[in-house]
């Protein structure tokens, strides 16, 4: 195949895994780094490295449009930002010693997390108690309500960070958001608003891939040449995804890109198992 | 923005930040990707007829391998390295992004997280300088 051809196809795919990956809120990496390794036999690195660069461009663009309305907390973002660029530092550099092979095996997994993670029923989490280091960091904040604003307290704040320095691992090994492990450090573990968190983690996913970003470039994972109708795919098609969002009715399409997401985890696993990647 | 101004003089200039910093963001995407696509059409035009050679990873040349090279290069007029330059445009958005909050923390005297921002920020320009690799 010629490169034009090839990357015509790559702009295709990648706009149409943005779009459903805003959509359903598993957000675009997951199924790009699948797409360009299975369908179109690209190395795992390169994979990796464009899709870390469409993974800032759809959370930068998104954010833009989130900030706005002003739910995300910018000094729980900072503080949890120190834990998610640490981690995507050390897992940038696991990236370059680990065996590609072993990565294929632990995006499968991730895969199949995400899968099951976006399909089960949410459970509403009560408000939390006001706690030390909360308190301390200065983490408590408000957020729009229909009511005027309306305070709200965060917790086991330890915990939290703890689970976003997973998160920054997992997104410099793999050049994913890892929004669906921000989400649960923010959402269940420190019991921020719903709201509150998923922006929050929108805001956090562009710095903590902008880590990763210069370990891969000096790495020479950032192909010009792949890097580019990915990016210019995922992005637009992230922030149609966003627009729709207001009044589409998702659910059965979750349930699609749920099953189509844990089968490309099952061919990732077992295609880093045979050692074809 | 209906609440603007119904919560008082703090909330206000909470959301003056939250506007500059989406349109911060969303300047940088698009002027990042308005180059990316310039150049990106050009090196198809130069490109497009070559076959498609990424099953092997060889790692990018040392003149796309840095933010230092990417610049001479781009100046030299290559085309691969001016969307590696409009990539690199795109990696400093959420960077000049945490830039601005050190402005802001600074603003209000919360020195605590003007060192916690300021921490973000080495972290970062260590990754982009090489992160002592080369």
């Amino acid at each position: 195949m010629s490169y034009l051809a090839v990357a015509l196809l790559l702009w295709a795919g990648s706009f149409v895994a943005g779009l459903l990956g805003s959509l359903t809120g598993l957000g675009g990496g997951v199924v790009v780094v699948p797409l360009m390794t299975l369908a179109f036999g690209i190395d795992l690195r390169y994979a990796v490295g464009a899709s870390l660069v469409s993974v800032i461009a759809t959370s930068s663009g998104a954010a833009a449009a989130y900030v706005k309305q002003g739910y995300s907390n910018l000094r729980v973002g900072m503080f949890l930002e120190i834990a998610t660029t640490l981690g995507a530092l050390a897992g940038a550099y696991l990236a370059s010693y680990l065996p590609t092979s072993w990565i294929a095996m632990i995006f499968g997994l991730v895969l199949l997390y995400s899968a099951w993670l976006s399909l089960r029923s949410r459970r509403a989490t009560g408000p939390a108690e006001p706690d030390r280091w909360a308190t301390r960091l200065r983490l408590d904040g408000t957020m729009p309500t229909a009511t005027g604003h309306e305070a709200y307290h965060v917790r086991n704040v330890p915990g939290g960070f703890g689970l976003m320095f997973v998160a920054g691992v997992l997104s410099g090994l793999l050049g994913i958001g890892s929004g669906a492990v921000k989400v649960l450090a923010m959402d269940t573990v420190m019991r921020l608003p719903f709201k509150v968190s998923t922006t929050t983690s929108n805001f956090m996913i562009g710095v903590t891939a902008a880590a990763s970003a210069g370990v891969y470039l000096s790495r020479g994972y950032i192909d010009p040449g792949l890097a580019m109708p990915v990016m210019l795919g995922v992005l637009p098609g992230a922030l149609l995804g966003t627009h729709i969002l207001g009044g589409a009715r998702v659910g059965a399409l979750r349930a699609v890109f749920a099953t189509v997401v844990a089968v490309l985890g099952i061919e990732m696993i077992y295609n880093g198992w045979t050692g074809k990647l | 923005m209906s609440e603007q101004f119904q919560a008082g003089d703090t909330r206000w200039s909470e959301q003056r930040v939250d506007q500059f910093i989406g349109n911060l963001l969303r300047i940088g995407v698009s002027i990042a990707a308005a180059v990316v696509l310039v150049a990106g059409i050009i090196y198809l035009w130069q490109h497009g007829s070559q076959p498609a050679d990424n099953r092997v990873f060889q790692g990018e040349p040392a003149e796309l391998r840095s933010v230092r090279a990417v610049f001479k290069t781009t100046t030299h007029g290559n085309t691969a390295a001016t969307v590696q330059f409009g990539l690199l445009l795109l990696i400093a958005t959420p960077i000049a992004r945490v830039i601005f909050s050190v402005y802001v923390f600074a603003r209000v005297r919360d020195w605590l997280y003007v060192g916690i921002t300021l921490t973000v920020l080495a972290i970062l320009l260590y990754s982009l300088t090489g992160g002592g690799l080369e």
